[in-house]
Order: structure tokens, then sequence, then C-alpha cells
């Protein structure tokens, strides 16, 4: 069934390193947020989609007010997870399941490693504790994060295509310059160079320190509901064309896979512009979940903006940059802005679409497409569209 | 004494005796992977069935202990507490000669050698009382 839903509500807290609140509280605000933005109230809600581990849907129903909760549903994709939520939530709406359902991510991705003195914290189980292959497989020889895994992934990557440094340095020192042009971004007052770029430590090769995105604490929410039901709201709705999720084979260990260069993105990318009915490159500017430059380049690539390995020139000239040819992440992403499970880099994709970022409004924005990565590289795209496209 | 609280990295915890059997193979120097009694599909990580016939009937059989490096990462930052070996490490994956992939350090090899298929094999070191790992050094190709 074709997907006829919008996305009418966006709503964010502030975003910084050593929250006052914890993970549930700032969901909240953000869902109020969102609520409002919309012009809606709890209790219009009937769906909600929460992050994976940190609330479950009927905490968060009971605290908003939404007292008929008819679609509860959660995504275990890790990163890849809000982008594929809003694709269930709009086929959700689409097929009468829900009228109105609720996306929402928060989490103490700074005070939960890095509590300061009196800090509320809150505990999460660690990723490589409920893993049964870092658990029994990786951890044992030293490798506990992602930045290793997907290491390991960027190494073959870097070898077979001869990436050189500056590559993924195109990436960072661009998603910093954007981050300069929003208020909200922890960023914002840290120009980079490729200088201080290149200079930066290994954290685990080929990443360096200002290859990884940040630790931060913050919420994003956002709303979606029927077509329909989008034209009587508050705000322009932003159309959903075509959403879709791929997982590699197999999702749950990165080496076993025949070619480890395949990542979910490749299978998830082009589903989501077929039922869209669009290329990539007909984008106006893209979201792309930028938990490390590396996977930007791979993102790329999986969208078919260029072939294989050829991402390393692609996003070179000012391209990706706002006022080029296809701005990425002009909120200044995970990598700049905030590490909210990229629900921020959607966020600001609506605002554009909206016309309403201001000094870093890409001009004539009317379509664009959003990516989730997450986990152990399983992916998720959504293609969206100012509804005057509808 | 705990084996956990003598080793200089965490220990694998299975919690299934699947994963327990690779490892206790390791314990005597075996490095043995599943392979399907019905198709005779090698695998690595250890499953309940067969991905290619759907067979739930496996034995684990000794591998050659001969691979290639197929890729790898060096890791300059202390990660993690209860892991002492030095850094700079390498966390390597290896492809073995039965078409499997397994996860792994090195032996014997400075890290700027680290290469795409340079030729490794298996060789086995104590990291706890009664608790040995495989790791890989280098052989003539």
């Amino acid at each position: 069934m074709k997907i006829r839903a919008a996305i009418v509500g966006i709503g964010e807290t502030e975003y910084v390193r050593g929250a006052g609140s914890t993970p549930v509280e700032m969901m909240v605000e953000a869902a109020h947020a969102a609520l409002a933005d919309a012009g809606l109230r709890g209790r219009d809600l009937d769906g909600i989609i929460p992050p994976p581990v940190y609330t479950t849907a009927e905490e968060l129903a009971t605290t908003l007010g939404v007292v008929d909760l008819r679609h509860a549903v959660t995504v275990e994709m890790g990163g890849a997870s809000p982008v594929a939520a809003i694709g269930h939530a709009a086929r959700a709406v689409t097929e009468g399941i829900a009228s109105a359902v609720l996306v929402v991510v928060g989490w103490n991705g700074y005070t939960a490693m890095r509590p300061k003195p009196g800090a509320r914290r809150v505990r999460v189980p660690e990723f490589q504790a409920t893993v049964r292959a870092f658990r029994d497989f990786y951890r044992p020889y030293g490798a506990v994060l992602p930045v290793q895994v997907y290491s390991w992934i960027a190494t073959r990557y870097q070898r077979l295509y001869g990436v050189p440094p500056d590559a993924p340095g195109t990436v960072a020192v661009a998603m910093r310059k954007h981050s300069r042009m929003n208020p909200k971004a922890v960023m914002r007052e840290k120009p980079l160079t490729m200088e201080d770029y290149l200079a930066s430590r290994w954290v685990s090769e080929p990443m360096r320190l200002y290859d990884c995105c940040l630790e931060t604490d913050g919420a994003c929410a956002v709303i979606v509901t029927s077509t329909e039901r989008a034209r009587d709201l508050a705000k322009p709705p932003v159309a959903v064309l075509g959403a879709a999720e791929g997982h590699p084979y197999p999702a749950d260990d990165i080496p076993a896979r025949t070619d480890m260069l395949k990542i979910g993105l490749h299978d998830a990318g082009p589903r989501a512009l077929a039922e869209a009915g669009v290329q990539a490159a007909s984008a106006d500017l893209l979201g792309i979940y930028d938990c490390f430059t590396w996977t930007v380049l791979w993102q790329i690539e999986a969208l078919g903006l260029c072939r294989r390995g050829e991402a390393k020139d692609w996003v070179r000239g000012g391209r990706i940059e706002l006022g080029g040819e296809m701005p990425i992440n002009v909120n200044g992403g995970l990598l700049s802005e905030a590490h909210v499970w990229g629900l921020n880099n959607v966020v600001e994709v609506v605002r554009q679409l909206r016309h309403e970022a201001g000094a870093r409004q890409v001009a004539g924005a009317e379509l664009a497409i959003v990516t989730g990565y997450g986990d152990l590289g399983d992916g998720s795209c959504a293609v969206l569209a100012r509804s005057a496209r509808v | 004494m705990n084996a956990e609280r003598m080793s200089k990295r965490p220990l694998p915890s299975p919690d299934d005796p699947l994963v327990g059997e690779f490892w206790e193979h390791c314990n005597r120097e075996e490095l043995r992977f599943q392979r399907c009694a019905e198709c005779r599909t090698w695998r690595h990580l250890p499953r309940f069935a067969c991905a290619e016939c759907g067979s739930q009937r496996w034995t684990w059989e000794i591998s050659s202990g001969r691979g290639r490096l197929h890729s790898w990462t060096i890791t300059h930052q202390p990660l993690m507490r209860d892991f002492a070996e030095p850094v700079p490490y390498a966390v390597v994956v290896i492809e073995m000669e039965e078409g499997v992939r397994i996860v792994s350090g090195v032996r014997g090899l400075e890290l700027s050698r680290l290469d795409l298929d340079l030729p490794v094999e298996v060789v086995f070191e104590t990291v706890a009382e009664g608790v040995r790992f495989p790791f890989f050094r280098p052989r003539p190709d």
C-alpha cells in the first residue's frame, strides 16, 4: 500500500554535555514540544515508538496522557531505529492502525558515561554486554566499541579503494562548518580545520578523534499522521514518500559477511527511493546518520549518489556544504550538533523542508533523504518532501 | 582461583553450551568450527542450525589453522579497564581456509606490517589458568 503520511510536529530539548534531567524527562520535554508544534495534545496521540532500553511506550503514554494507545512498537536497530520508526509510523497511519504516532528518542549519552558531580545518572545496559558476538567473541580480544568494529569495515574500504585521510576529513570539517551556523549545536564555538583534523589522535585506526561523533545528552521527537489529518494541523506537513530498512547478512556479526562493505542502507536506500519514485540525486539535501565520518562515505555510495569507492572524491569541493549541490546535515549532524540517534538530523530536514531554517536555509528545499545507521551496520531510509509535492 | 581474576582480558561468558563448546576446544589448543552434518557447510559464529540447509545436526571439525588477514583495526586509546594489553594493539579479522572468519589478535607481527590477505596461522596462548585463546602469527605463503 502506498504510504500516505506526513511529519506534522518536531520537538527538541537543549543539546548539552551534562544534563540535569534523565532520558525519560528529556523525551517528555521533546514530545511536548513536538505536540505544541503540531497543535496537538497528548490525548490526540494513539501510537508511540520509543527507543529501545530507555523507556517504554506505556511509560510515555501515561506521562503524556495518551489514553487510547493502539500502536506501541519498538525498533531494535540501534542508531537506525528512529528513521526505521518513522517508516513504521507512516505505515501505521496509512493503514489506519493509528492516527497520530510519536517517534521519540532521548538519552544521556554524555552523562551516563561521564557524570558531573551530583548528576542524576541513569545507567543502561552496555551494548557489548547484550550482543553475543561482542560479549563472547570481540571483547576478549579488546574490541568493545562501534569505533573498533566499524573500523574493520573502514580498513578494508580504505585499502581496497585508496581512501586518503582528507576524505573522511572533508566530512568532519563540513559538519563543523555547519554547526557554526546553529545556535543549538554543541560545537558551534569550536572551529575545525583540515589541519586540526589531520593532527587529531587515533582512537582506533583508521578512525581519528574527529571521525567520531559527539557524546551528548538530549532528546528529539517527531509526530507522524496520515496525509489527510496533516492538512488541518498547525504547520506545513512534510510528506513521507517512501521508507525502508535493511539489515546486512548476518546482521549480528560483521566479520562473517561475505562482503563486509555491504551495509543495511545498500538495501534500504534503493527500496525507499523506489517507493518514493525518485533518484537520490534529485534530493535538495540529505540527513545522513553521521556516527562516524567513514559511515557517511559508505551511505553516500549506498544511496547511489556515486559508485563504490568514489565517495572520497564525491564529497570534495564543497558539494556537501550549505550552498553546494547536496548539503548534508546542515545542523552539524551527530559529529558537531549532537548525537540524538540521528533524529536531530531528521528534525533539521523537516525544518529545512518547511523553510524555517533561517540563516542556514537550503534555498528552495523541496525533497530530502534521511538515513539511519546502527547496531552492526543496519540501515534505514526515508524520503521526505515539502507538502506542496503531495 | 577465579580464572577471570587472573586474566588480563575479559573472558567469554557464554550463556549457552554451544558458544561454550567453541572455547572448550580452544582450551585444548584445538581450533574447531561447526560444520553442518548434512550439507557440510562450515560456520562461525556458532549457531543452532545450518542457514544453508536447515539441519540442526552438526559436528565440530578441526581447522587447518591457516588463513589470511581480511581486515583489522589498531586501537590506540585504552578503551577497556579490564583489558591489559598495551596500546596500540590490533583486533583482526582472519579468513580461514575453511571460509569462516574469526576475530582475533596477532602475535609475532609488527603492526606496520598488517596487510590485506597476509598469510597467517593459529598459535595458542594461555590467557588465564586453563584458558587458552587462539591468536595468529605470520606464515610463509
